[in-house]
């Protein structure tokens, strides 16, 4: 790669990955072999890019001209026009849909755009295996600045001056835990990762130890010396296996250079770094459950009447941060508490990172600054809704977030503001859906992983979720009664207030929430035996348009009840005793002739 | 690993961050239509890249374009020293390729005789 000119920076992200980008890797090479290019062209394995939906992505460098969902096929005549003769190929640029002109330049890209990145700072931009490239970025300059000048007590100083606020959820102040943490007196302390992202659609997480480990390592290891621990612990689940792999070679590397280990930069400071790997349960997220799963006992959350910060891990003082809060650690140090704080709302610092998804056109993982409205994350950033239909809601938080409608969307995203709304920031997952969402089902959906995922602790949360559980889904099953809804808003307050941690105060949220702003959608259900999304299979009975049917018995042929009847060239008919709602019909239908009322 | 091995590291690692940040003092792009690389255009491009290699010059990124237009006077490049106006340099051989680089890209000279035109392409 030695004077390679020209650097094709191929994401390897879990999601370019399950789409094949290490086939693509293999295709550039070959096909660069093929032209004698192999050694004017290097192509780089990155970190997660951020612009998932069109993954495979490749950004090429130094020209900064950005490729799309590539395939195999696509590689040979890349090759040739662009690196052999210098022609960027349009076909296989971003087009946004409004505008139909292809746009060469990553930079340019609406999705990139708006972006600021302090936590995926590296993000596509570095190999995440090459710990000098890391460096190069200015990597462990945080810790040799918080080594070399500073004392622990200016480095905690420093955090809190920053206002930096854990990012895993609850928004702690990382400067008053590490402080706490400091004051008190032990031969031992530990400093753990929460890498234990278990929200369904969250991968920021993810993203940030696939993409850039070294930046959660050096955010640990400023924080062992800040608070005055050797001995860092990333909780990791054992179901991200490329950030596992990525993680344990970044620790490896570290300490062949000598950033981790014995008398760091030739100081007095020791630190070293293990992994453990959790198993996959929700609650593990949890910091009194995590605790316990590491000690080897059944992760359950128990009643925290000292705090962590004194008696933790094996009873020893511990800081618990997450994994995104401490990547951005190096940065506050590098540049300092006032840049930080710059960025961002009155109480809320900085920036966030979302992960984006559901009914979106760009899915993918953003960074944006906190205060940043949710309109912008989503018709900007997110490019809008799929399809052009119409935004319903986005949930906010995880399975225990909340669902916030269109009326909200001009609200700038912060701590605060999501809590008075009913949702939360949690560690950031951010689900959009559109008209075509049903919000009782959401809430049913959401019920359903929380009840799998409650670990039977607490009688509020393991009785009172399976009973939430049950009426929304009598509900959705056109079986709910009136009086179910005052029922439910008094369930989900008891919830709220009798569960012990975290998982069981906020699993009402989507319930509450839901009824909050979308009352008249559990209203149709209950009233009208009506869905009005079309989702809930009980409420809605299938027809077929005698104007419209076409008598091509396609329907009659695909039916798995043999319900569809009719003689040929005649509109059919579907016998609704032995429809089982399956949605078959409507699926195959060329003409637009089946109904669902 | 002492404080002062990581600038050792960045030193070392300067030539591929600036490609990969596409930001660098100076930027060499090398016409390679059909014209150009029948010309030679690919000779023009080893050579400079050896160019660099020898001088250990790290600040200097290469880009590829298509025909400028101007086939008749393929081999082609375009040289941006940032803050100044592009130059293009045309008919160019091995030898003239070498020379320019020493003396525009190393020591800020342009060297007018080789030189079509400055100011045009802005890129950088």
């Amino acid at each position: 790669m030695k004077s390679c000119h020209t650097h094709l920076l191929l994401c390897a992200g879990t999601g370019c990955v399950s789409n094949g980008s290490y086939r693509i890797k293999e295709a550039l090479e070959r096909e660069l072999g093929r032209h004698n290019l192999q050694d004017e062209v290097a192509v780089v394995m990155t970190g997660c890019n951020g612009f998932c939906a069109q993954g495979p992505v490749m950004t090429v460098q130094p020209d900064g001209i950005f490729y799309q969902l590539l395939s195999d096929a696509d590689i040979p005549p890349l090759v040739e026009e662009h690196f052999l003769k210098g022609r960027p190929v349009q076909r296989l640029m971003y087009t946004p849909p409004e505008t139909q002109a292809p746009i060469p330049k990553m930079s340019e890209i609406g999705f990139f755009k708006k972006q600021r990145l302090i936590a995926l700072r590296n993000r596509g931009l570095i190999d995440p295996e090459n710990i000098e490239e890391y460096i190069a970025r200015g990597g462990y300059r945080g810790l040799a600045k918080a080594l070399g000048a500073m004392t622990p007590e200016r480095i905690i100083e420093e955090i809190k001056n920053s206002q930096l606020r854990g990012r895993g959820g609850a928004g702690y102040p990382t400067g008053v835990k590490w402080q706490s943490a400091a004051r008190h007196q032990s031969d031992v302390k530990y400093i753990i990762c929460n890498a234990d992202e278990g929200d369904p659609g969250a991968f920021m997480d993810r993203s940030i130890i696939e993409g850039d480990p070294h930046a959660v390592l050096e955010g640990m290891a400023i924080a062992g010396r800040a608070v005055g621990s050797g001995h860092g612990l990333v909780y990791i689940r054992a179901e991200y296996p490329i950030a596992l792999e990525r993680l344990n070679l970044a620790i490896k590397q570290a300490r062949e250079y000598g950033l981790l280990g014995k008398a760091i930069f030739d100081t007095d400071f020791d630190f070293d770094i293990s992994v453990f790997q959790g198993a996959g349960a929700f609650v593990c997220g949890e910091s009194s459950a995590m605790r316990a799963s590491i000690q080897g006992e059944p992760p359950e959350p128990s009643a925290k009447h000292t705090h962590a910060t004194e008696a933790g891990l094996w009873e020893k003082p511990t800081v618990l941060n997450n994994v995104e809060t401490l990547a951005v650690v190096p940065e506050i140090i590098r540049r300092g508490a006032a840049w930080f704080a710059g960025i961002g709302t009155e109480q809320s610092k900085g920036t966030k990172v979302f992960s984006l998804v559901g009914k979106v056109k760009n899915t993918g993982l953003v960074e944006v600054p906190m205060g940043t409205t949710l309109r912008d994350i989503i018709f900007d950033i997110g490019g809008g809704i799929q399809g052009d239909r119409k935004f319903k809601a986005v949930q906010t938080g995880g399975p225990s977030g909340g669902c916030l409608p269109a009326s909200l969307l001009d609200m700038p995203v912060d701590y605060e503001r999501l809590a008075e709304a009913g949702s939360m920031m949690g560690s950031g997952g951010m689900i959009v859906m559109d008209e075509d969402t049903c919000m009782v089902d959401v809430a049913r959906y959401f019920l359903d992983f929380l009840r799998d995922e409650s670990c039977g602790k607490c009688t509020a949360c393991r009785e009172g979720v399976d009973a939430m559980h049950q009426l929304v889904s009598d509900i959705c099953a056109g079986n709910g009664k009136q009086e179910h809804l005052a029922l439910l808003e008094e369930l989900g307050q008891a919830v709220k207030d009798a569960s012990m941690c975290a998982l069981g105060s906020t699993a009402s949220n989507p319930v509450l929430s839901t009824l909050r702003y979308f009352s008249d959608e559990y209203e149709a259900h209950i009233r009208d035996h009506r869905c009005p999304a079309g989702v809930c299979k009980a409420l809605l009975t299938f027809g077929i348009d005698p104007e419209k049917c076409k008598a091509c018995l396609l329907c009659n042929k695909n039916c798995p009840q043999t319900a569809i009847s009719g003689e040929k060239k005649k509109p059919q008919k579907i016998d609704q005793e032995k429809c089982i709602k399956c949605g078959v019909c409507r699926d195959v239908c060329k003409f637009d002739a089946v109904t669902v009322q | 690993m002492r404080f002062e091995d990581l600038d050792k590291i960045t030193d070392r690692m300067r030539k591929v961050m600036s490609l990969r940040e596409g930001s660098s003092q100076a930027k060499i792009t090398v016409h390679m239509g059909t014209c150009g690389l029948s010309a030679g255009a690919r000779k023009i491009m080893k050579a400079l890249i050896q160019c660099a290699d020898e001088t250990a010059t790290k600040d200097v990124i290469f880009s590829t374009s298509a025909c400028a237009g101007l086939c008749s006077r393929e081999p082609m490049i375009t040289i941006e020293l940032a803050g100044q106006a592009p130059v293009k340099y045309v008919d160019l051989t091995e030898e003239k390729a070498k020379r320019i680089f020493s003396e525009h890209i190393v020591n800020g000279k342009i060297v007018a005789e080789y030189a079509l035109a400055i100011g045009s392409e802005q890129t950088l």
